[in-house]
């Protein structure tokens, strides 16, 4: 078991040293000198050779890389063109609002794909399983950012003055605060501390804020502007959750163990919810753990569309406005980020599976 | 063997007209397991119906795409849809789908859009294939540490998420169709290496290429002649779900405005444009985002019903 978890990890580094490197190459390449890339307009050929010498972009290429990863590995993500503050602490701001309505599309999506993908396969064939199988191949199909305009329109004008009007755009109404819980608390918090950061960082995720200062009004607000972006978000992690777990169900029902469970004369919910479905959900969990991906990059798109402040908008506005420096460190954030969740996800197996834990 | 057998094959030989001793060809078995799939049928006759509007759009539309109405017709800027049939006033002109912010006819830009996304969805894939193949092909057969220094830049590759990193790449090459589509092929070429390293791995060993090598074949030979052929089947499905993730991360990119430019008639530029639009002119935003919907669901629903006719060990 430990000689798995080591060798998992283990591969997980010249991956990222990868990602690192796809990252400088990138930086590299843009056209035009590193110097006029990263300083934009204020690019003066003074300011450009004293740039250029204290970044050591004078220095042949290979130093250059040591130079960059010993920047990375200290949190150093440079500085933002447009905004003229560093890349680390714009991160820190936008990630809450992203892994917010991520988990909360995720919650969505498993929620709704395990037993849709479960029914699916028990009544295979019947109308239900060709009616879920319809829905999820017409979810993996779809533009998300179509989907989402067009749940505003319907949700937002069309159900106006109804009890399901939902907000357009935007986290939390005007005149609504999510006043952060160690204010509430009134804890002493020196800005600008690690705790600070922590802190703050916790209290960006509303939703969790508002649970944590038991603030309901606040919550109502907060829930009722995530529900358009994360479902819109949940689609096609939904729809591939609930492929995943009809094809891994229905491979599982033939098994001799679970004709075996039949004939022991155990009910049939209890065959498929203790038999079945633990041994199904192994290949469902690395979809899901893939699906991370597809969150991230959906949120690029979902966060324009609803006006979320939040990494995935910044990213294109950064790349609308040529700010490389943002680009550059978001997706490294992301990139790991990502290899870091399907980390996470391959140890899981070792609490999931017990053949991986005795080998 | 018995009198009976014998006379029975004898029967046979003489005149041959026993159907269960009929051997068709390859072709004609595999095609006709994928016409008993459902999915691969819809999917198929969906996309011959895309590919002949594509091949037809002059015919079909009533305008150039960016043909712009101001001056030709009374009409305003983001009419709604009209169509005579259904009820609409004979007095204004017929524009089915409406028309858009610069006054084109919104129908003829649709049916042009179907040529961009085709032609997005065939390149990208057919490019990634191409080097796919290659460095897949070349990992599998020579091993060791070309193998090796392949497939580890194949998982660097992977561990972006894939829209992601075609949006980074559009980043540094700059905005353009023709960047979105080398960022999408560049992001979608781990996936065809690697099922062609699988199929070239497992007949590697195979005896029937020991015979071609015991006959004098030269390894270029075993290796295009022999080998390859058998990563088709699993290319030509993952090649078919390919170009509907292409055609949909291409729309993605222009809706961002990182892909095509206006005044191309692409439908993701077209939602992208008027999506401000959403709450005073929907049929801006509806028919793009259905055009890409369907023609997406179409190679999907083909790719599925392919795999399960072609191969059904790729299901998992």
């Amino acid at each position: 078991m430990t000689q798995y978890a080591i060798r998992r990890i283990l591969y997980s580094i010249p991956v990222i040293f990868g990602i690192l490197l796809v990252t400088f190459i990138m930086a590299r390449s843009i056209p035009g000198d590193p110097c006029t890339a990263m300083l934009g307009e204020k690019a003066t050929v003074e300011i450009c050779e004293r740039f250029n010498r204290e970044q050591g972009f004078d220095k042949p290429i290979a130093v250059q890389f040591g130079i960059y990863m010993e920047q990375i590995f200290s949190g150093d993500f440079g500085s933002s063109i447009r905004y003229s503050r560093p890349v680390t602490k714009i991160l820190l701001e936008r990630l809450p609002t992203t892994i917010e309505l991520g988990l909360v599309a995720l919650f969505l999506a498993v929620l709704g794909g395990i037993p849709a993908g479960i029914i699916s396969a028990v009544r295979r064939n019947s109308a239900i399983d060709v009616g879920v199988m319809i829905a999820a191949n017409t979810g993996v199909s779809m533009p998300v950012y179509w989907l989402g305009l067009v749940l505003a329109y319907v949700f937002a004008l069309l159900l106006k003055d109804t009890p399901f009007w939902l907000p357009p755009s935007g986290r939390i109404s005007a005149g609504v605060s999510a006043i952060p819980f160690y204010e509430v608390f009134q804890w002493e918090v020196i800005e600008g501390t690690t705790k600070y950061v922590i802190m703050e960082f916790f209290a960006n995720m509303y939703v969790l804020n508002s649970i944590i200062t038991r603030d309901w009004e606040v919550l109502n607000d907060v829930i009722k502007h995530l529900i358009l972006p994360a479902v819109a978000l949940s689609t096609i992690p939904l729809a591939i959750i609930a492929r995943m777990t009809r094809s891994s169900m229905l491979e599982v029902l033939r098994q001799d163990y679970i004709r075996t469970a039949r004939a022991k004369g155990l009910f049939e919910r209890f065959v498929i919810m203790k038999h079945a479905l633990r041994n199904a959900l192994l290949p469902v969990i690395t979809i899901i753990g893939l699906q991370v991906g597809t969150l991230f990059a959906g949120a690029v798109l979902t966060e324009t569309i609803f006006g979320f402040a939040g990494v995935g908008r910044m990213l294109f506005e950064a790349i609308t406005a040529r700010d490389f420096p943002i680009v550059q460190g978001f997706t490294i954030v992301i990139a790991v980020g990502y290899v870091a969740v399907n980390l996470l996800v391959d140890l899981s197996y070792v609490f999931i599976d017990p053949r991986i834990r005795l080998e | 063997m018995t009198q009976q057998t014998e006379n029975k094959l004898a029967s046979l030989v003489v005149d041959g007209q026993d159907e269960s001793y009929h051997s068709d060809s390859l072709l004609k078995l595999t095609m006709r397991r994928i016409l008993r799939q459902r999915s691969a049928v819809i999917g198929g006759s969906i996309l011959l119906f895309l590919i002949l509007v594509a091949i037809f759009a002059p015919a079909i539309a009533p305008f150039d795409p960016n043909f712009v109405l101001i001056g030709h017709e009374d009409i305003k800027r983001r009419s709604d849809p009209c169509i005579h049939l259904l009820g609409c006033d004979e007095t204004q002109p017929q524009h089915i789908l409406g028309t858009d912010g610069n006054v084109r006819d919104v129908f003829s830009r649709v049916v042009f859009g179907t040529r961009v996304s085709l032609m997005v969805g065939f390149t990208t894939v057919g490019f990634a294939i191409v080097i796919g193949t290659l460095l897949g092909a070349l990992g599998g057969f020579l091993g060791g540490w070309v193998d090796n220094a392949i497939m580890r830049v194949m998982d660097v590759l992977l561990a972006f998420p894939s829209l992601l990193l075609a949006i980074a790449i559009v980043a540094v090459l700059g905005h353009g169709l023709q960047n979105a589509l080398l960022a999408i092929a560049i992001v979608s070429i781990p996936i065809y290496a690697r099922v062609v390293r699988a199929s070239v791995l497992s007949v590697k060993e195979q005896e029937y290429v020991a015979a071609s090598l015991a006959l004098g074949g030269t390894k270029m030979h075993i290796l295009f002649r022999r080998i390859l052929p058998n990563a088709v089947p699993p290319l030509i499905v993952q090649g078919t779900l390919g170009i509907a993730t292409a055609i949909l991360d291409a729309a993605a990119l222009s809706f961002l405005g990182l892909g095509a430019q206006p005044p191309t008639a692409e439908w993701g530029t077209m939602l992208g444009t008027e999506r401000n639009q959403i709450f005073t002119a929907p049929h801006l935003v509806f028919f793009p985002g259905l055009a890409i919907m369907i023609t997406v669901l179409a190679f999907n629903l083909l790719g599925d019903g392919l795999r399960d006719a072609i191969d059904p060990r790729l299901k998992n």
